[in-house]
């Protein structure tokens, strides 16, 4: 049961908890695989996220391809199959990078705002890339593993941690 | 002029600038055409087609519109949701949301609390629908521990999920009714929820915010005499919905106000991921509970309620008729309560009965590693998703084998539908606005985590 006859290059079929296809993909791959799906009846775009896998530089995927510290995670929904796919882009490390599905899916300008905001990931093509959650002076981007929890400041200074 | 009063010569000039920023909407010829397109809802036209901001179908130059600022702090935008728009007299041209006001970053917290407590920071984010946030994180801890939920369990989740859709609609209900100045609406509204709140209290011990659905099972087994609760509350709510209905459809102010308002099809819909009844109201009969069946939605009788124009009206109608449908799923639970025991009887997730607490020392280390250190779940990376009140609630959990999620997103419906504003509420006039964020049905709580 596939749903695209041939996969684009830097793209392999993978299993997934959860959804009924799964797909890791190279940034390459990424745009042509999600047209491909949606011309194959995944008419909606249902969400996506980013992982840092800062922690887990090594960890499990297809032989041919290089897992990279962000991870791109789109699911989208198929109403007229009744199934649900997974993609997941391996982003790059230093500076991440991918396409926007925007043209794709203009529902995703939202969650695509939000990867951007909260991990720093670029979509090539978005149509205004700019923080959505956190102020637009913030400093960093809070969901990446290396960026600390953050601490109140307390008046009383005997109480503060060292 | 009394010599008392004296001019003061003002000090900060009246418009001061905000920290949004890149964030704000910026006038026409600033913008991009294709953030243009986003800001006046062309959905659509995206396909092959070029925006040039010369030709959007806007006639007014610049310097003839207005851009007004609604919110953050706004009776009608049910938190803090702030609307820029740009008015032509009192027609709206483009709209932009700006959110994040109640951005409290319950993801990161949530990479931080182990599986256990995990239910307790979900359950804080669409505060209207607790119970399904923390049956659609449980439900994707299940599938990557591979554990049962017994039977009854599941029944209990199943009833309070559909008494939790239910206040959540009244809830709805009320504050529409506000919003259009049916104050009546307000009051019965949250009248019929009480009853609703009063029995979660006597369920899980707090009225909001339960952390009652938990990986495993549910809390507690449902209190002594739990049957005539329910009874009252079902036969309270199938005598009070028929009078609603007939208070505000049939009311002419009531029906102008909604009818034709704000048409959204189902094209735009889906393409801009909007789930839950907004979708329905379009005719796209897509309920997961129905569709992709969880819990045991497969063997009960209810109706997925479709509306036809997409319209404010439908997107009231269909919420209306999805509460007497819950009820209807409600009444058979009660019918079909199976026995049984109410948690997982893995020891691995659940702790040992308090009585054996105090008896035995290997109960007591139990008890303690596991609210202390937590169970382990298997590596792995799962989507799971449940139907909430407002569309699809989905949870996408990434686990590295430790006891606290590697990584935790939820799919909340509140943002994906939030973006459908601009294209709803283009070409229609403010006072029109203030409806459609309201059959909108945002929960900023939802939207901003």
């Amino acid at each position: 049961m596939s749903a695209v006859e041939a996969l684009p290059e830097g793209a392999y079929e993978v299993h997934a908890l959860g959804a009924d296809l799964g797909y890791v993909v190279e940034p390459r791959a990424y745009l042509a695989l999600a047209a491909m799906l949606r011309g194959s009846g995944f008419e909606m775009c249902i969400d996506l996220c980013g992982v840092d896998y800062l922690e887990h530089p090594g960890r499990e995927t297809p032989a041919e391809i290089r897992a990279t510290r962000f991870e791109v995670v789109v699911n989208l929904l198929s109403l007229s199959r009744r199934e649900r796919a997974r993609i997941r882009v391996q982003a790059g490390d230093e500076t991440p990078m991918v396409d926007s599905l925007f043209s794709l899916y203009p529902g995703v300008e939202g969650f695509e705002r939000e990867v951007f905001d909260l991990f720093g990931i670029q979509f090539e093509n978005h149509p205004e890339l700019t923080r959505i959650l956190m102020p637009e002076e913030w400093e960093g981007h809070p969901l990446r593993k290396d960026y600390g929890l953050g601490r109140v400041p307390v008046q009383f200074k005997e109480t503060a941690p060292q | 002029m009394s010599p008392d009063v004296r001019e003061v010569e003002r000090l900060e000039p009246l418009i001061v600038g905000t920290s949004e920023g890149a964030q704000e909407m910026t006038s026409r010829a600033t913008t991009s055409a294709a953030a243009l397109g986003v800001e006046t809802g062309s959905v659509l036209r995206l396909d092959g087609v070029t925006l040039d901001p010369n030709s959007l179908d806007i006639e007014r130059p610049d310097d003839e519109t207005m851009i007004v600022n609604m919110g953050p702090v706004h009776p009608s935008t049910h938190g803090v949701l702030r609307l820029m728009l740009e008015l032509d007299g009192e027609v709206v041209l483009r709209s932009k949301t700006i959110i994040g006001y109640l951005h409290t970053g319950m993801e990161k917290t949530g990479e931080n609390l182990s599986y256990v407590q995990g239910a307790t920071n979900v359950t804080r984010m669409d505060y209207l629908a607790p119970i399904l946030n923390e049956l659609n994180y449980s439900l994707a801890v299940e599938k990557l521990l591979g554990i049962e939920v017994p039977e009854r369990a599941i029944w209990i989740r199943m009833m309070m999920s559909e008494l939790n859709r239910v206040s959540s609609h009244l809830i709805w209900m009320a504050t529409n009714g506000m919003d259009i100045g049916s104050t009546s609406a307000m009051i019965y509204g949250f009248r019929e929820r009480e009853l609703i709140l009063a029995f979660f209290e006597k369920t899980a011990g707090l009225r909001m915010n339960l952390n009652y659905v938990r990986p495993g099972g549910v809390a507690a087994d449902l209190p002594d005499g739990w049957e005539d609760d329910i009874e009252a509350i079902c036969e309270n709510l199938e005598r009070r919905l028929p009078e609603y209905d007939q208070l505000l459809t049939g009311q002419p102010i009531f029906r102008q106000r909604m009818e034709g308002v704000a048409v959204i099809s189902a094209e735009e819909a889906m393409a801009l991921g909007v789930t839950g009844p907004v979708l329905r109201s379009t005719g796209v009969a897509w309920d997961l509970r129905r569709t992709m069946p969880y819990l045991a939605y497969d063997q009960v009788d209810f109706d997925v309620i479709v509306g036809t124009y997409g319209d404010n009206f439908d997107r009231y109608a269909v919420r209306l008729y999805e509460m007497l449908e819950s009820v209807r799923i409600v009444r058979q639970c009660l019918d079909r309560m199976p026995a049984g025991h109410y948690r997982s009887q893995d020891p691995k997730v659940t702790p040992p009965p308090r009585a054996r607490i105090g008896a035995s020392m290997e109960a007591l280390i139990h008890h303690f590693k596991l609210f202390t250190e937590g169970f382990h779940v298997p590596r792995g990376e799962v989507y799971s998703a449940v139907e909430s009140p407002r569309g699809e609630l989905g949870c996408y959990l990434v686990s590295d084998d430790g006891p606290r999620p590697y990584r935790i997103h939820v799919r909340t419906p509140s943002f994906a539908n939030l973006h459908a504003l601009p294209l709803m509420l283009r070409g229609g006039t403010v006072a029109d606005a203030v409806t459609v964020i309201s059959t909108l049905d945002p929960v900023m709580g939802d939207v901003d985590r």
